[in-house]
């Protein structure tokens, strides 16, 4: 049984397949791509994967669990993180307090406790407060930890969203187009941080890319989609050469 | 954008033809005409020169700037003309209409028929004209309807211009079943339900919000013990959000990621 | 400008963070301690009635300025807090006991709403809430064999360990340290996961659930939260009013706690405060400025609304962090003299967009 094994996936919205019938397999610990042209279903598919969306018809097992009816909330303590396309941060928190709420999900204590803040609660924060900081350490965010997110440059706040999920303690982290809208040594620089997430922290990646450069780097095996349907799946060098693959990004007369 | 002052917007409307009528003695339709014409002005200035400042804040902001505003106009209102109630004369003022066994009143039916011309004047508006077409384009997207060369700016002052000269309209319609005073306003508040319950954005849906709740107050103020009346359309309105959290005729959707 | 060298992680979590703020709150808590002795009974009984109010707004605060939901009814938890205290001290219940219970009330009433409001975003709450409140007002008007109606209730006198409560001063005190204990719990929530859950759904939904908040949990939460200290308020205000009647919670006061909360600066404790003082304050600000104006204009009735309505429009449309906002732009500037520049402050404006299915 494979680490996240999505089966038969489906949707539509108003009539139209945004998801159709998709089934990959993510074996732990590997670098998973997905690709494909604008409209291919790709974030669709993650939105299914992570619980925002609800499928018509297929599966999504997790660990040997299936967690293809449970809300986002209830996947996130499961070990699975994600970021977001357009980036979803708290805009009015600080670096820091966006990467403590990561850690929602290793609270312990209760709102009550919370209230009159006991000597647990803080030995709980200084515990959330050390792990964050490994994190900053990871991602080089130092030296914006007090600043809010509504002052940061794209760059800092997609580095910030990769953080956030971190905090997490994922065994499988989403990302949703990491290098989208970077520059090239902002986005050399995702190349690595990804490889080190995956290798160091031992973090099994699914990420969906455009950029070709960054998956054949990174990535050990890449699925293609178009249209809702997987059109090719393999490594990346034989992705690219797939003849469904170049129609569908250059169109097929 | 939302306006809590659109009560007030009406009961404005209301005393403003009170003057023009009441104690200018202008003919009644010519009087009608101007205090819709001077709402409407009204309206148009009070974005250019108040309302345009908050666009592209919070929807709080905004909430919270007519909920002040409606307090102005009341105590405005309240210096000019006083606390005490008004009546309002019309050329149809007690006389009643017979349709075979049911028996209106002139005043009733013209609350009637002035409703149904609005809403197909306005309905007809809205899908009809480019004006009207360029002002949907503007409640949903602001920067799109920017970009493909609506003048944004000017389009929410005309929208609130009509918005205000529609206020004026259903306070003159009001006006002779509920004496003009200050605080009438307040149903204000049941319009908002009835918007509510039809969905933003929907006239028809609006219209037949507005039915449900005229008619359950009926029905609460026969069947249920005294002080259900009142409360009925505030249960509704509840009632209604939960059932349809966006309205009954909802377009508003879940935030895409 | 002052730059803290942090040697320990406690020194975030700790309320005071440095030495001067030890100093200046140390000094703040010896004269409220103290105004007693130097306040007459009239400005005593104003600043209980500011405290009062503070409290409130703590709790609104928590629920707008944090968690990001609206509520224009939270008159009707002061109702709430106020009838169950009364009702309970008139039973025969402990001031103590009865304050508890009042808070627990309003607090469970407050998670019915927000249990009931989930679904509910924006203007739609802002709006269900305005309903609820209007309910309430109708229920405690009508409801004459429990609240009396408008005929009203008289609020018994409390007694403390076994002594009275007759005195301003003794007020003075009760509030005092119910005020002191709310900010604080207030401050502890802030700074443990449960505040930073709040304030994740106020700024985003959706990436809140997928860190796996519960937002049904948490929202529900927040509004009892809210509800229970906005009912500790009510329970105080009681016996500040002395005889409780329906028209005492209307729409009007509602707009008051959020004037409160919005001149004072959403999104911080200390703004609470500020608004508080101005609320507080305005009746006086108010009557002293009649003195002044024509008797045709001083004397109308609907003058105080007005007014209110008038603070919060130009409020919004010039200062829209409100008072602490304007406090932290003049301590900028001094720090960062002459390299101030205004668009420090610049805010970011959102563009309104609705996701149609048409």
């Amino acid at each position: 049984m494979s680490y996240l094994a999505v089966e038969d996936l489906s949707i539509s919205f108003g009539g139209i397949r945004a998801v159709d019938h998709v089934s990959f397999d993510v074996e732990e610990g590997e670098v998973f791509a997905i690709i494909g042209p604008n409209g291919a279903g790709k974030t669709t598919l993650f939105n299914l994967v992570s619980g925002i969306y609800f499928p018509d018809g297929g599966s999504v097992r997790f660990a040997g669990r299936d967690i293809t009816s449970l809300p986002a909330h209830r996947i996130a303590p499961l070990g699975l993180a994600r970021t977001f396309q357009n980036i979803e941060l708290f805009e009015h928190a600080t670096v820091l307090q966006n990467l403590l709420i990561g850690r929602h999900v290793h609270r312990r204590s209760s709102a009550l406790s919370h209230l009159l803040f006991l000597p647990a609660v803080r030995r709980e924060e200084l515990e959330h407060r050390r792990r964050v900081e490994d994190v900053i350490d990871l991602l080089e965010l130092a030296h914006y930890r007090e600043q809010r997110i509504a002052n940061l440059p794209y760059g800092v706040r997609k580095v910030v969203e990769v953080g956030r999920a971190l905090c997490l303690e994922p065994k499988l982290l989403l990302l949703d187009e990491p290098t989208s809208g970077l520059n090239p040594e902002e986005s050399e620089d995702m190349g690595f941080w990804i490889e080190d997430i995956n290798r160091d922290l031992g973090v099994t990646v699914v990420m969906v890319a455009h950029d070709m450069g960054l998956v054949s780097r990174v990535a050990g095996r890449v699925l293609a989609l178009n249209e809702g349907r997987v059109i090719a799946e393999g490594s990346p060098a034989e992705v690219q050469k797939n003849p469904a693959v170049v129609d569908a990004y250059l169109g097929a007369d | 954008m939302v306006n809590f002052a659109q009560g007030d917007l009406m009961m404005l409307g209301a005393f403003v033809a009170v003057t023009l009528i009441g104690d200018f003695g202008l003919p009644w339709v010519l009087g009608l005409l101007l205090s819709v014409l001077a709402l409407a002005v009204f309206g148009y200035l009070l974005d250019a020169f108040v309302l345009r400042r908050v666009l592209g804040e919070p929807q709080f902001a905004i909430v919270m700037l007519t909920i002040g505003l409606g307090f102005i106009f009341r105590a405005v209102a309240g210096l000019v003309w006083g606390y005490d109630p008004q009546s309002f004369p019309t050329p149809y003022t007690g006389k009643s209409l017979r349709v075979g066994e049911v028996v209106v009143s002139y005043e009733n039916f013209a609350i009637l028929l002035g409703t149904l011309i609005l809403c197909v004047v306005l309905f007809l508006f809205f899908r009809r004209t480019r004006l009207g077409i360029a002002m949907q384009a503007t409640s949903q997207n602001q920067l799109a309807a920017y970009y493909v060369g609506i003048p944004v700016k000017r389009v929410f002052s005309l929208v609130w211009a009509i918005s205000a000269g529609v206020a004026a309209v259903a306070g003159i319609l009001l006006a002779p079943v509920s004496l003009v005073q200050p605080g009438m306003g307040f149903i204000g508040i049941k319009a908002f339900a009835a918007a509510v319950i039809g969905g933003f954005g929907s006239i028809p849906g609006a219209l037949l919000g507005g039915w449900i709740i005229g008619i359950a107050e009926q029905f609460a103020g026969v069947y249920l013990p005294a002080g259900f009346q009142e409360m009925s359309a505030y249960g509704i309105l509840i009632l209604a959000l939960i059932l349809r959290p966006q309205g009954l005729f909802a377009q508003i959707q879940r935030k895409k990621v | 400008m002052r730059f803290l060298f942090k040697t320990h992680y406690n020194q975030d979590i700790d309320h005071l963070k440095h030495g001067g703020d030890r100093f200046w709150y140390g000094l703040l808590l010896v004269l409220a301690a103290a105004a007693p002795a130097a306040l007459g009974t009239f400005y005593l009984g104003e600043l209980n009635l500011v405290m009062i109010y503070a409290i409130a707004g703590v709790g609104l605060m928590l629920l707008v300025g944090y968690t990001g939901q609206v509520s224009l009814g939270h008159a009707a938890f002061l109702a709430i807090g106020a009838y169950t205290h009364s009702l309970l001290l008139g039973a025969g219940l402990p001031f103590l006991l009865s304050i508890v219970a009042a808070v627990l009330v309003s607090a469970l009433v407050g998670a019915g709403v927000g249990w009931i409001a989930l679904r509910m975003t924006g203007i739609y709450l802002a709006i269900a809430t305005l309903a609820f409140a209007m309910l309430t007002e109708q229920t405690i008007s009508r409801a004459e064999w429990l609240t009396g109606g408008f005929r009203g209730l008289a609020v018994p006198q409390a007694s403390l360990f076994g002594m009275p409560l007759t005195q301003g001063w003794q007020h003075y005190y009760v509030t005092l340290t119910l005020l002191v204990v709310t900010l604080l719990a207030a401050l502890n929530i802030l700074r443990s996961s449960t505040g930073r859950a709040m304030v994740a759904i106020r700024d985003s939904e959706i990436s809140a659930e997928s860190v796996g908040i519960n937002l049904a949990v948490y929202k529900t939460l927040a509004f009892a939260l809210s509800a229970g200290i906005t009912g500790l308020a009510g329970a105080l205000f009681a016996h500040r009013l002395g005889y409780l009647s329906p028209d005492a919670f209307t729409f009007l006061i509602s707009l008051q706690l959020l004037l409160m909360v919005v001149v004072g600066g959403v999104g911080s404790m200390r703004g609470v405060i500020y608004g508080a003082l101005f609320i507080g304050f305005l009746p006086q600000l108010l009557a002293i400025a009649r003195d002044t104006l024509p008797p045709q204009i001083a004397q109308a009735p609907g003058l105080e609304p007005g007014i209110f309505g008038l603070i919060l429009v130009l409020v919004i449309l010039f200062e829209p962090q409100g008072i602490f906002g304007r406090w932290l732009k003049i301590k900028s500037y001094f720090q960062l003299f002459p390299l101030y520049r205004r668009a420090t402050h610049r805010r970011q404006k959102t563009y309104l967009r609705t996701e149609r299915l048409r």
